[in-house]
């Protein structure tokens, strides 16, 4: 039955392209409970040749004693790893499985279909590249797939394969699949997804998972596995700018100074001048340290060493971003949040942020508005419970730098953890990184000029309208007076004092937000 | 290595890891027990922290049973990193004589290993350990959160784990709680070996094929690494060339015929084989269930 290797099941070029060439696939299989999903990871993996003999006499002992197929292979149980999965035959928890083709590796999360286990679902999705959607060709979309879509879009997900299964049931009828794949496209059109493509399969005779088939003729597109191998997930890189928080200060000795960290999004370069986040000093990249040698640059992804070339104040916690293109500093948010917690959102307590390498306290309003994770829609919310997507605005007790989860999904995201159950309780997408006007006592930090005049500007304006007007005033005061020493003396003691006034009441009105629209700012 | 590969893309999500462990736990530690994923475990701690030293003391659990090369090899690692070395023995079942041959691999191994690990990190009040885990080995730990929580009894309950979102790490514990930390969770075997030969990591000669005295017992060959396995009188002590997959307990621990005597021929056999790699492992058969089982009772 098995007589081929694993791994190189497909082809033997495996040998000439060494592993470390290869690039990665992350991906989830989601789905409703009966749609054959673990049929197709099985039939995937055993096409493969990755599922390794011992595990596949073990799988067929399990599937006599647990299975659900009276008695033949049951691949659920080669996933449902604990021991309470089995005996409930249910997926409670994502389960990791790996396999390697010749052109890449792939990382599959299979992940639960049950409500219950959504926090379990999107776990498994805020790493993944890709999901795979299972639907049943005879049932069509239910309201399952559609939850499943939409957590999958929240968690930035951008590439969606739609796999109408049981096609063989279905009687490979063309227009079964049509009209299934033409509701997900319409359902799907405004989550943003970067591709979508729908492939007509059946997992239980493998046909259109690894190998292709005759039985649909008219289908012409690439079989599962084809389309896995070859589909393109890079994010376009110059539309990314800098961004690395700092997770450790580096001194092993008096003469070396680091900061380590993962860039988060964009390029590093030596000498690029970077902005230290939340706060306004910039210094330029030294040297990038690793333990491979000095690199000239880091990509995204890269967990490196930087040296900068004067010494500034760095922190864990502190983000890296490129100078001409910081991130908005704010300590107001307005986010979308999964509550993923049994507890319900308490709007008084405080809670903890975490972003990046930064963790700071936050007060969340209740929502006004939330998303129907089964149909997508707005709808009115004033409460946040499990499962539960919610629009709330979060405020920090400082400033922290965000973009929002659109622009990058490293530096637009946080999780929210209980103070007193250290649980995680909600993950966080950042909509708006909002800069609002704050009460007048904190008029020097957070009562930033909205009209962006400086001060000697305000000074030069003072002087131009003083000039003028204390012209009119001596030109007036000769008049009524015929003094010419009186005149000169007012409006030469007008032009000192009223300059100081001018200039007074223009520094004021710069700060002052009435009759300035809009009061809020995005990033861009 | 390109900033694509994906063993790149793996090793820099593993440093990421450790340096989140060590900026946010008191006192963390790794578990080094001499193989090749604890080879690549240090070798991923020594980079994380390029040019300082990791901010951590390695811990084994030496349960007397190992294979001599593999102290001796431990030894000298840690001599040549100048890296600190704790060393725990379950003094207690020393004392009673536990050990594989006599009481059987199951409560060898949870006197040995399991209660000997509870005791260290107790002893050392750890709050963080770093284990080589990976979710391609085994079916419980495919399931297992890349860090893992244990209550103040080092118990893993595996219905309730939290959730874990990117690489966003909620290290925050309750007292007395601790956390095993996996940053190999998505690695596998044949990433560990590829990683071995790209980055040049020392491992133990027990991994080549050699000529090594051995007896066939129930379909396993056990190397005889010194006078306490005693041989039936049906069984004959003969050499063979061999070599060994995972390494263990020797008694515990079957070596498998084999010619490589080098990485590249150790991945192509691997590339050849049908079997995982812990079929090799006594240990792992005890029952269907029996890996998930020593995990919550808080082997590693």
């Amino acid at each position: 039955m098995h007589d081929a290797p694993i791994v190189t099941a497909l082809a033997d070029e495996h040998a000439l392209q060494p592993a470390q060439r290869m690039s990665l696939l992350r991906f989830i299989t989601c789905g409703s409970v009966d749609d054959g999903k673990s049929t197709l990871i099985g039939r995937l993996l055993h096409d493969t040749g990755s599922i390794p003999d011992d595990q596949l006499d073990r799988l067929s002992v399990d599937s006599r004693r647990w299975g659900t197929q009276e008695g033949a292979i049951d691949y659920a149980l080669l996933l449902d790893g604990l021991s309470a999965e089995r005996e409930q035959g249910i997926t409670i928890d994502v389960a990791y499985r790996y396999f390697a083709t010749p052109r890449r590796s792939f990382i599959v999360a299979d992940t639960p279909g049950h409500r219950q286990y959504t926090r379990n679902m999107a776990t498994g999705a805020s790493t993944a590249d890709l999901a795979v959607l299972l639907v049943d060709a005879q049932k069509g979309l239910l309201t399952q797939t559609r939850r499943h879509t939409l957590i999958a879009s929240l968690l930035g997900v951008r590439h969606i394969v739609l796999a109408v299964n049981k096609m063989d049931l279905a009687g490979y009828n063309q227009a079964a699949f049509n009209n299934i794949s033409e509701d997900f496209r319409d359902f799907a059109a405004r989550l943003g997804f970067a591709s979508i493509i729908c492939i007509p399969l059946a997992a239980k005779r493998g046909e259109n998972v690894v190998a292709s088939t005759d039985a649909m003729p008219w289908y012409a597109g690439p079989t599962l596995l084809a389309h896995l191998e070859r589909v393109d997930v890079s994010r376009p890189a110059d539309n990314q700018t800098l961004r690395m928080p700092i997770q450790l200060v580096s001194r092993p000795n008096p003469h070396f100074r680091g900061y380590a960290g993962t860039v988060a999004a964009g390029t590093l370069r030596t000498g690029m001048r970077v902005r230290i986040q939340p706060g306004t000093n910039t210094a330029s990249i030294a040297r990038i340290v690793t333990a491979d040698g000095d690199q000239p640059e880091a990509f995204a992804g890269e967990a490196i060493t930087v040296v900068l070339d004067e010494e500034v104040d760095v922190s864990r916690g502190d983000t890296l971003s490129d100078a001409r293109a910081p991130a908005v500093v704010t300590d107001t948010l307005e986010t979308s949040l999964l509550w993923v917690s049994e507890t319900p959102l308490n709007p008084s307590t405080p809670y903890l942020l975490k972003a990046g390498a930064a963790t700071v306290s936050a007060q969340i309003d209740a929502p006004r508005q939330g998303i129907d994770v089964e149909t997508g829609g707005i709808v009115v919310m004033t409460s946040l419970a499990m499962n539960e997507v919610g629009k709330v605005t979060v405020r920090l007790d400082r400033k922290l730098p965000f973009d929002t989860y659109a622009q990058s999904r490293a530096t637009g995201g946080f999780i929210l953890i209980d103070r007193l159950t250290n649980e995680t309780v909600a993950i966080g997408l950042v909509d708006t990184p909002v800069i609002v006007a704050a009460p007048a006592a904190q008029l020097s930090e957070r009562w930033p000029p909205l009209t962006g005049e400086s001060s000697w500007r305000s000074l030069a304006k003072a002087f131009s309208w003083r000039a003028l007007g204390s012209f009119g005033t001596v030109i007036l005061a000769f008049a009524l007076t015929h003094d010419r020493g009186l005149a000169a003396v007012i409006g030469a003691g007008e032009v000192l004092t009223k300059i100081v006034v001018f200039f007074l009441h223009e520094r004021v009105w710069a700060r002052v937000p009435f009759g300035i629209a809009p009061a809020t700012k995005t990033h861009q | 290595m390109r900033h694509t590969d994906h063993l790149h893309r793996l090793e820099s999500e593993s440093i990421h890891i450790f340096r989140e462990v060590a900026a946010e736990c008191d006192r963390p530690v790794l578990l080094y027990s001499i193989g090749k994923d604890s080879a690549v475990l240090l070798h991923l701690a020594l980079k994380a922290f390029y040019p300082g030293k990791p901010p951590f003391p390695l811990l084994h659990i030496d349960t007397t049973w190992k294979f001599r090369e593999m102290i001796a090899f431990r030894d000298r690692r840690a001599a040549e990193l100048g890296v600190e070395l704790l060393v725990h023995t379950n003094q207690e079942g020393l004392r009673q004589g536990i050990g594989p041959i006599t009481h059987g691999s199951r409560l060898h191994t949870d006197v040995m290993k399991t209660q000997a690990l509870k005791q260290a990190l107790d002893l050392h009040r750890f709050d963080a350990a770093f284990g080589g885990a990976r979710r391609d080995e085994e079916r419980s730990r495919a399931k297992e959160r890349i860090f893992s929580f244990r209550t103040p009894q080092h118990r893993w309950d595996p219905k309730r784990q939290p959730p874990e979102f990117w690489n966003f790490y909620n290290t925050r514990k309750g007292p007395g709680e601790s956390i095993r930390v996996f940053p190999l969770s998505n690695w596998t075997e044949l990433d560990i070996w590829n990683y071995i030969r790209h980055e040049n990591i020392p491992i133990p000669q027990l991994y080549f094929a050699a000529e090594r005295p051995v007896v066939e017992r129930d379909g396993a060959l056990i190397m005889v690494d010194d006078e306490r396995l005693p041989l039936a009188p049906d069984e004959l002590l003969e050499r063979r060339r061999v070599r060994f997959r995972t390494l263990g307990c020797y008694p515990l621990t079957a070596a498998i015929e084999s010619d490589a005597t080098t990485i590249d021929a150790i991945i192509a056999e691997l590339r050849q084989s049908r079997l995982s790699e812990r079929s090799g492992r006594t240990i792992d058969h005890d029952s269907a269930a029996s890996m998930e089982q020593k995990k919550v009772e808080g082997y590693f």
